[in-house]
């Protein structure tokens, strides 16, 4: 690690080019399943394997969300786009050309907000995966026997969103991209899962002196599959750029490939190896053209995003840290949104979402959505506790017990088992009575300032009720006959 | 052989209706001639027998239960070898492809199995269609049926020969910048480009995508109207295909072109053009003009670059098209390569030929940094100009003509060491296709050892009518389209 004080010289220039693939039934140019998971080269018709005579013909569902995620990240979108062919030969890649969007794509000029600072994104542009290699007799490509090609994934859509290099920390960094997969998700355009690569990240990075308004030379970091591994290779790139610049040399504009395990990255080809892709105009597929009209149709399908979420959250009273992490959260925060709709008072639904729930899908390794918990019983069960029906914590049992295991309805389990609260003053004032006169040693010692048996007494309430009796009221009558 | 073979498809479907012939002894008849003659023409690369007499069965039970036929049904017709036919080997005349069998049809294919249509066979072409003279095909040489040692033209030099000596009645070919209109001048039938997105690519192997279109020959104007009133029509799985209804284009032959514009073409008139050519182009005038048309001169100032263009847009898209072929999927993969890049360079090197490695080397350096706006940029720009100036024509004049070629067939081999004489082949075909209209090559006289000559006509996009209209005017104003090849 470079020291601090050599850091604080330098201001670190961050721009992120992610691919984001898109949710659609269909591949991009080709009526094969876009599916992960399948039979190698299942999903392979003679488009896909890019046989002789085959043409593209583009899925307008890919559009859609294409359009629709350019308005979640505020771009302006064209009314004309188009395709081109970028060419390289990859035994992956079918035609010896991916068909992507160079000059005129589907997004321009937006931009995400992030901790009150704008990030800009430059352009999104649609096109198509390649397939997948894989090396046998070894762990990667080097020492093979041999490689086979699944070309299950080729032809999947794909939406490269480029930034801006408004970022200046790889803190910075992760929060864009977070936001950014928040982003997606809740538009229902992709997964965002970077370790399923269904999410993709590529990083450009430089180093200049501090106050300096010249970008230094950068270098392009690849093989970034998580949130946590993005941090650590640009922390790392940040040092090996830093000591390069310190030892008097100069940054080489190159690829890097980031190693997650030895947590390095290494130079893949420079600039001059750089591939010529010969771009040129897809003469397969027309321009096309996106009425204002189509544009308004989809946004009107706009879903709730992140930012707006978490606003409402806030508004509904939920702090910033609750509204946040439920937000990262899609499944809970959608089932929250059901739940509050139903009438649910958001403050205690959000506890035992964060609180009960969240611990209980966690031991398990499930989603909320795999669970037997329905919103309509949530709300049920957290009405009844705020009419005063049953206690909170009678509430946590069965939530965890009945529930969420076996889908029971609060209000019969209640019933069932007898649990409803005990409210009646006359009633929990009998029973307080007779713990206090069952304990007089504690009495004693109470009176003589040992004023914390006061939770002694309550529990023994409480337990006598079997939680049933209101604590509020418990409390109460405990502290009256102690105190006299 | 069956002298109903030489008979044009129209007199062929009567003889079906009427239970002269029964469609699977016409095509046997076509077999017959095949097997007679391809030692001598080399028009096929393969012979499609099953396929063709399933067809022809289907064919004989419709007319035997008394069913309207479809149109051309039972008629031999010969797909140039760069369009797909299942289970067929679909080789584009190239090693890579060799043993390539197809694995699904091309949307003319299934046009042309859904009228009933029987396919005997595919066609030899220059390899991917590149070539003006069938002398670029990895196989065998075409030879033109009118004289042995003359070739064909190309690129559809086999679908042509075959029609020419009455093989088949009918083929498709694919014109990229001339490939149907030149050897049909050559072996002295009809060929016809139709506008561009007219017929679906889909199914037919890339050589110029913004270029290529599919198109019919025929020994007569109407059978060629007919064969594309088949093969017509918008295709959901090629983009570029029109959205627009399927015409009766015979129903335009006979309309009447008194008092219409006929432009001939000046830069295609005089100096380079042949005498003997240029006497067919005197006959052609003087036909129109006693049908009643007005003649006029059109100068197209911009037609001298169309060959410059021509060379770095198909080039260019050529170059990108043929990357496919790396012998990961299917074709020719070179034995034993050491590592990818072997693999890669072996199997391209020893799998395409000489023009193909050419024109891919040539469309590779025109769409490379810093080449790009000199050539491919500027390219796109002037072919802009030339339909410009096209469209500009078209105000003033129905249709334009011009010979098909300044030449009639040359012998085999005269041309083949010399690539830039060989494109000048095509002077007079390839603006057409850079402007995307309908072109079509009619039989206009014969030259002094007499070797077809071919008149070519133009009309505007989409105005497929009016080109048939002029054409059969022509055609049956003159009679050199009963004239057969002697073979």
């Amino acid at each position: 690690m470079v020291e601090q004080e050599l850091r604080d010289k330098y201001e670190v220039v961050i721009g992120l080019e992610v691919h984001a693939q898109l949710k659609t039934n269909s591949k991009i140019f080709a009526p094969d399943k876009n599916e992960f998971g399948q039979e190698p080269n299942s999903l392979t018709s003679p488009i896909t394997l890019g046989m002789p005579g085959v043409l593209p013909v583009l899925n307008k569902e890919v559009v859609n969300m294409g359009i629709l995620t350019g308005l979640a990240l505020n771009c302006e979108i064209p009314s004309r786009c188009k395709f081109d062919r970028k060419q390289y030969f990859y035994p992956d890649l079918p035609k010896g050309y991916q068909i992507s969007q160079y000059d005129e794509p589907i997004c321009v000029n937006g931009h995400i907000d992030i901790n009150g600072k704008r990030i800009g994104i430059t352009r999104a542009h649609l096109e198509e995966d390649a397939g997948k290699l894989v090396h046998a007799g070894a762990n990667g490509l080097a020492g093979s026997l041999y490689s086979l090609v699944d070309l299950n994934r080729a032809g999947t859509p794909l939406l490269e969103i480029v930034s801006e290099p408004d970022m200046r920390s790889p803190q910075e960094a992760r929060a864009y991209m977070e936001e950014l997969r928040d982003i997606v998700r809740y538009a229902g355009v992709c997964d965002g899962n970077l370790e399923e690569g269904s999410m993709r990240c590529d990083a450009n990075i430089s180093i200049m002196p501090k106050g300096s308004k010249e970008f230094g030379t950068r270098a392009e970091i690849k093989n970034i599959n998580s949130f946590s591994a993005l941090e650590r290779a640009l922390e790392y790139e940040i040092d090996r750029q830093i000591e390069i610049v310190e030892e008097g040399g100069e940054v080489v504009q190159e690829t890097r490939l980031w190693n997650d395990d030895t947590r390095e990255t290494k130079s893949m080809r420079s600039k001059e190896d750089a591939n010529d892709y010969r771009y040129f105009p897809e003469p397969d597929l027309m321009p096309l053209e996106i009425s204002r009209e189509w544009v308004e149709k989809i946004r009107a399908t706009m879903p709730e995003l992140p930012a707006q979420k978490r606003e409402r959250y806030q508004s509904l009273g939920l702090s910033e840290y609750d509204a946040r992490i439920l937000v990262e959260q899609m499944p809970l925060a959608l089932f929250f949104d059901k739940v509050i709709e139903l009438g649910a008072n958001p403050k205690t639904a959000v506890n035992f979402m964060m609180g009960e729930i969240s611990a209980y899908l966690k031991e398990n390794h499930v989603e909320i959505t795999e669970t037997k918990l329905t919103p309509e019983n949530l709300a049920e069960l957290i009405n009844m506790i705020e009419k005063g029906t049953i206690s909170n914590n009678i509430g946590k049992q069965i939530l965890v017990e009945d529930m969420i295991t076996n889908g029971a309805k609060a209000s019969e389990i209640v019933e069932k088992k007898g649990l409803s609260q005990i409210s009646d003053e006359g009633a929990i004032k009998e029973i307080v009575q007779k713990i206090v006169e069952a304990n007089p040693q504690q009495v004693e010692a109470y009176r003589n300032g040992k004023t914390n048996l006061l939770g002694f007494f309550v529990g023994q309430v409480m337990k006598e009720t079997k939680g049933r009796a209101n604590p509020q009221t418990v409390n109460k009558f405990v502290r009256e006959f102690l105190e006299g | 052989m069956n002298e109903l073979l030489r008979k044009t498809a129209a007199e062929q479907s009567k003889a079906l209706k009427n239970k002269e012939i029964s469609a699977v002894e016409l095509t046997n008849a076509a077999f017959e001639r095949i097997d007679s003659l391809e030692d001598k023409i080399g028009a096929f690369n393969s012979l499609t027998k099953e396929t063709a007499l399933q067809t022809a069965k289907k064919v004989d039970e419709m007319i035997a239960s008394g069913e309207d036929l479809p149109l051309l049904a039972g008629i031999p017709l010969v797909l140039k070898d760069n369009m797909n036919l299942v289970g067929s080997k679909t080789t584009a005349s190239s090693k890579i492809l060799e043993n390539f069998v197809s694995p699904f049809n091309a949307t003319v294919t299934e046009k042309l199995l859904n009228n009933l249509v029987p396919i005997v066979g595919k066609a030899n072409l220059d390899e991917f269609a590149m070539g003006s003279s069938n002398e670029n095909s990895a196989f065998n040489k075409v030879h033109n049926p009118w004289n042995l040692n003359k070739v064909p033209g190309g690129s559809s030099g086999g679908s042509a020969a075959s029609v020419s000596s009455c093989e088949a009645t009918l083929a498709l070919g694919s014109d990229t910048g001339g490939s149907i209109r030149l050897p049909a001048s050559f072996c002295g039938i009809v060929g016809m480009k139709p506008t561009y997105g007219r017929v679906s690519r889909y199914g037919l192997i890339a050589f110029a995508s913004s270029l290529d279109q599919i198109g019919p020959f025929a020994r007569s104007v109407e059978d060629a109207a007919n064969l594309l009133e088949v093969i017509s029509g918008h295709d959901p799985k090629d983009s570029t295909s029109l959205n627009l209804p399927v015409e009766h284009y015979s129903e335009f032959l006979n309309n009447d072109i008194r008092g219409k514009k006929v432009g001939v073409i000046k830069e295609l008139l005089g100096e380079g053009i042949t005498p003997d050519v240029q006497k067919a182009m005197d006959n052609a005038i003087e036909t129109y003009k006693k049908l009643g048309c007005e003649i006029k001169e059109i100068s197209l100032k911009n037609l001298k670059y169309s060959i410059g263009i021509y060379y770095i847009l198909a080039t260019a898209e050529c170059s990108s098209n043929l990357a496919r072929f790396d012998g990961v999927r299917y074709g020719y993969r070179t034995p034993n390569p050491q590592n990818l890049m072997e693999m890669y360079t072996k199997t391209r090197a020893e799998g395409f030929g000489p023009e193909v490695k050419r024109r891919i080397m040539l469309g590779t350096y025109a769409l490379s940094a810093g080449y790009y706006d000199a050539y491919y940029k500027k390219a796109q720009q002037m072919r802009a100009l030339v339909t410009q100036e096209f469209n500009e024509a078209f105000k003033e004049v129905d249709v334009l003509i011009s010979p098909t070629c300044p030449n009639t067939a040359f012998d085999l081999g005269a041309k083949s060491s010399d690539p830039l004489a060989m494109y000048l082949t095509d002077i007079a075909t390839i603006s057409c296709n850079l402007a995307g209209l309908p072109g079509i090559s009619v039989p206009a006289g014969f030259d002094s050892d007499g070797m077809p000559i071919g008149l070519q006509i133009l009309a505007p996009q989409l105005q497929e009518g009016r080109l048939f209209n002029f054409a059969y005017q022509f055609e049956q104003a003159n009679d050199f389209y009963t004239k057969l090849a002697n073979i």
